[in-house]
């Protein structure tokens, strides 16, 4: 394995590391102010939002009737009440078949 | 007790691994594509592996990719990673608020799996987290995407066109499922999503930052804009 590349990975792994441990290990035990655990128990669903759009509009690139169609089949069966796994996997099979037809 | 104990350790893990499997299906067409571009970037079957293995973070693993294949440092590569990994501290916080109270040791350990497919299923779930049940996530999530990446080297392949495209939306679909369910019960939720869907989408198209920072600034402004209009509409006696 050339000694560069182990030294990247590294440094990779150290800096991708400390972000993820910090606030967890740091923060145990303390009590925050009320606004501010209001604002930390607001990021799931602000993240959410985040990583949804624009994202799944343009999974496919110049194709935006792709993602279209893929977000419609995610939302619609979300909102039916399906699980998370039946969501994806039949999002998966809505788009499966866009594809065969067009 | 001592059995009692144990068994709902037991039974956390495996409800973690259940919610878990989307994300283990999802990373599927991602960590073939990682792997398979690694293979072309010039890593061997092993340093492609050793990344997905200490760093398990994406985004940041595709974007090296294209780093090392033009040349640069790995002084700028190590800082890029950092840049765009950032975000993993804000919800590291979050968790935090969401995790039953645990050792140092344990909290360092589960830390290490955190990623924004992980975080969502995690911070999602009603009530209290326990850590068996952010164990039993992430290890079936990282399964698959060790696993996944050393398969994209070796078979030197993703999956078949379509597939690999119609798979494309499964952690898109995912998020949307995670979402639903609290959306459907609280407009609180409705414009937290909105709101920072809204700004990380205008940031994105308009070119003004990349991925990693328009999720920290969208996130950050939407839970703390939403939460001031209903702590001034609380002292206004609108609620």
């Amino acid at each position: 394995m050339n000694l560069n590349m182990l030294l990247l990975i590294a440094g990779m792994a150290a800096v991708t590391y400390i972000p993820r441990v910090l606030p967890l290990t740091i923060l145990e035990g303390k009590e925050l102010p009320p606004f501010v655990q209001s604002f930390l128990s607001n990021i799931p669903y602000a993240v959410l939002g985040a990583l949804i759009f624009p994202g799944i509009l343009l999974i496919k690139e110049g194709d935006i009737w792709f993602g279209l169609v893929g977000a419609f089949a995610a939302f619609a069966l979300a909102l039916a009440g399906a699980n998370v796994m039946i969501v994806v996997i039949g999002s998966i099979i809505v788009l499966s078949g866009y594809l065969a037809i067009f | 007790m001592q059995q009692i104990a144990a068994d709902s350790v037991q039974s956390e893990f495996r409800r973690g691994i259940q919610a878990g499997m989307s994300i283990a299906v999802g990373y599927v067409p991602v960590a073939l594509t990682f792997g398979l571009l690694a293979k072309t970037t010039g890593l061997s079957l092993w340093e492609t592996i050793l990344m997905s293995m200490l760093v398990f973070a994406g985004a940041a693993q595709y974007i090296s990719l294209s780093l090392i294949a033009s040349g640069i440092g790995i002084g700028v590569i190590i800082f890029n990673t950092f840049i765009v990994n950032i975000r993993h501290f804000l919800m590291s916080a979050s968790l935090n608020e969401k995790m039953e109270s645990d050792s140092m040791g344990i909290k360092a350990l589960y830390a290490f799996g955190i990623t924004d497919e992980t975080f969502s299923v995690i911070a999602t779930r009603n009530g209290k987290s326990s850590a068996s049940f952010a164990f039993g996530v992430m290890l079936i999530a990282y399964g698959s995407w060790v696993v996944n990446t050393g398969a994209g080297h070796l078979i030197g392949a993703s999956l078949p066109d379509f597939l690999q495209a119609a798979m494309s939306i499964a952690l898109y679909a995912m998020f949307v499922g995670l979402l639903m369910p609290s959306l459907k019960k609280s407009a609180k939720v409705f414009y937290l999503a909105l709101v920072a869907g809204s700004i990380n989408s205008s940031l994105l198209l308009s070119g003004t930052m990349g991925t990693g920072w328009a999720i920290i600034v969208s996130t950050i402004i939407s839970a703390a804009a939403v939460e001031a209009v209903i702590s001034i509409r609380r002292k206004a006696g609108l609620q």
